[in-house]
């Protein structure tokens, strides 16, 4: 069985890679060239407002490389999870993106576009059929987490994307996506073993980042056997070691050994890493269980107000000694100061210097830094009521009257003025579950383009 | 006395999904990665004083000889992105176990 070979630019369509490395990839003459476009790191802000945490200049420049070095080669490019969320905002900017590079080339292609997005009453019908499950410490669902959902994806398994490249994409834009499927499904279509193929996947969409030394942000080469594959990456300052390979399988991962996805549980406990020559390594064992019951992955954001925060220094020892007492008697000020109104908001602090990193996590109970620095976050039902709130505290910290008050001008170094940040729509996950299904592929609409001399047609 | 940094080539924190919080040791040498699994020095109660949890927050620790490393997953405190967060990726929340004396 031939190698299969699989070019991954970047840890995300966005993050940039460098041109030689690029090149090089090129140069080895791939099958595939695919790349990852999100992640719910970020936190859950850009999937229910729709925005992009990727920057769409620097999109631009990765996919118009990406792209046109798949049409050169005449290869498929895949992206998952376009426009970091992967809901259809997010997809609609990726496609407004490869229009304008096609224009601009001139290029002829087709393009299979593939939507996650789910309707509200298909999965209320599915939670009332016991079909929807809590993934991890996260209550049951309910219908009010689905009502008040902004977007809602799932994450799609290797299916709708064999289906769109079966039918002739030589594009396939993703959107939520099992990151390996992206780099999985086109060699498993070629008959390659899915176990080895999803594995493959799972590091090669980090890219470089399962190299030593890492990064997020460089390429690698992956090549898949009929019992084995091996990694390399592309720039020879990094190589691939046997145990930068399997610490990657560790990675923001629960358990190392059996990692759930929507087509199935991968399992590497039987898994080797050894070397393969001087910058590579090759891993064999990998297994694909398919007994379990299918489930793909549920995320959904919700609104949950409105923020307005104040970020302040100080440098007072007497302040920082009486900071517990200030701190607590700012919030009673500030509700006293509403009390009666038809105003709902929490107020909290994050002091850095004590405790601003771990809250409540932290063991260490004693302040010894000169300085501290703390952030004033409101959160309120609208960007009017959290800016008055945090105004309102922030006035009262800066002149509180604390016992043993030397200096009496203000208590707060601002840094920027305005001192008070309206920092807009604060997003909460208000799905974070699995959905049983039977087989995944029929739950992602796919839409067809075909681009002919760069024009769409 | 010896801290686990000074035994250990990465010690990290990190979301696993936007409610669990996993940490990884991975140690240089063979002999250090079996002398710490055998004490059983990573256990539940160690998690719940470093971290001023309780054991129902304590969701799993598993060894990985493969990388000579332990992993070890918590409840997160606080959901990414939720009212009060204070760290979006969980990157930073590994300290207290680098100077885990040994």
């Amino acid at each position: 069985m031939k190698e299969y070979r699989i070019l991954s630019p970047t840890g995300i369509v966005g993050y940039g890679f460098p041109a030689a490395s690029f090149e090089e990839g090129v140069r080895r003459c791939p099958d595939l060239i695919a790349c990852d476009g999100g992640s719910t790191d970020p936190g859950p802000y850009y999937l229910g407002s729709g925005n992009c945490f990727t920057d769409r200049t620097a999109v631009k420049r990765d996919m118009e490389m990406m792209l046109l070095a798949a049409r050169k080669l005449d290869i498929p490019l895949v992206i998952g999870t376009a426009g970091g969320s992967g809901a259809k905002p997010h997809v609609e900017r990726e496609i407004g993106v490869i229009r304008e590079i096609a224009k601009e080339h001139a290029l002829s292609f087709r393009m299979t576009v593939i939507w996650a997005d789910f309707e509200k009453s298909y999965l209320i019908d599915k939670m009332n059929e016991g079909k929807i499950h809590p993934l991890g410490p996260v209550p049951e669902i309910t219908r009010e987490d689905i009502e008040s959902s902004t977007n809602i994806v799932a994450q799609m398994g290797n299916g709708p994307i064999m289906k769109a490249l079966s039918e002739g994409a030589d594009v396939v834009l993703c959107g939520r996506c099992y990151d390996p499927a992206a780099f999985a499904a086109p060699p498993i279509m070629k008959g390659y073993d899915p176990g080895l193929a999803i594995h493959l996947g799972k590091v090669l969409e980090c890219a470089a980042i399962a190299a030593t030394p890492g990064s997020g942000r460089d390429c690698m080469m992956g090549y898949l056997g009929e019992d084995y594959f091996r990694v390399e990456p592309l720039n020879p300052i990094r190589k691939c070691t046997p145990l930068s390979i399997s610490a990657h399988t560790l990675y923001e991962k629960s358990n190392p050994y059996l990692l759930p996805g929507p087509d199935g549980v991968l399992d590497l406990r039987g898994c080797t890493f050894t070397e393969d020559g001087e910058r590579g390594c090759r891993v064999t064992g990998s297994k694909l269980d398919t007994s379990g019951v299918r489930t793909v992955k549920l995320e959904g954001t919700k609104c949950l107000g409105y923020r307005t925060l104040s970020i302040a220094g100080n440098r007072d020892p007497v302040f920082i000694a009486h900071l517990d007492e200030v701190l607590e008697n700012v919030k009673a000020q500030t509700a006293e100061n509403f009390a009666g109104r038809d105003i709902s908001y929490e107020l909290n602090y994050i002091v850095y210097g004590r405790d601003g990193v771990m809250g409540a996590l932290e063991p260490k109970t004693e302040i010894t830094s000169h300085e501290i620095g703390i952030v004033i976050d409101v959160v309120g039902r609208t960007q009017e009521e959290a800016n008055a709130v945090c105004s309102v505290a922030r006035s009262a910290m800066l002149h509180y009257g604390y016992e043993g008050r030397i200096a009496t001008a203000g208590n707060l170094a601002f840094p920027f003025s305005p001192s008070d940040i309206k920092a807009g729509a604060v997003y909460g996950f208000s799905v974070y579950h699995l959905l049983e299904t039977e087989g995944e592929t029929h739950l992602f609409p796919s839409e067809k383009m075909v681009f002919k001399a760069g024009e769409e047609i | 006395m010896a801290k686990l940094m000074d035994v250990a080539q990465v010690i990290r924190s990190k979301n696993s999904g936007p409610f669990e919080l996993t940490f990884d040791i991975i140690f240089r040498t063979q002999e250090d990665f079996e002398d710490f699994t055998s004490r059983k020095i990573l256990c539940p109660e160690l998690l719940c004083k470093l971290y001023h949890i309780t054991k129902d927050q304590v969701l799993g620790i598993i060894e990985f000889p493969q990388a000579k490393a332990v992993k070890a997953t918590i409840v997160c405190p606080w959901a990414s992105g939720a009212i009060g967060e204070r760290d979006v990726y969980g990157a930073q929340q590994h300290a207290p176990l680098m100077e885990l004396e040994i």
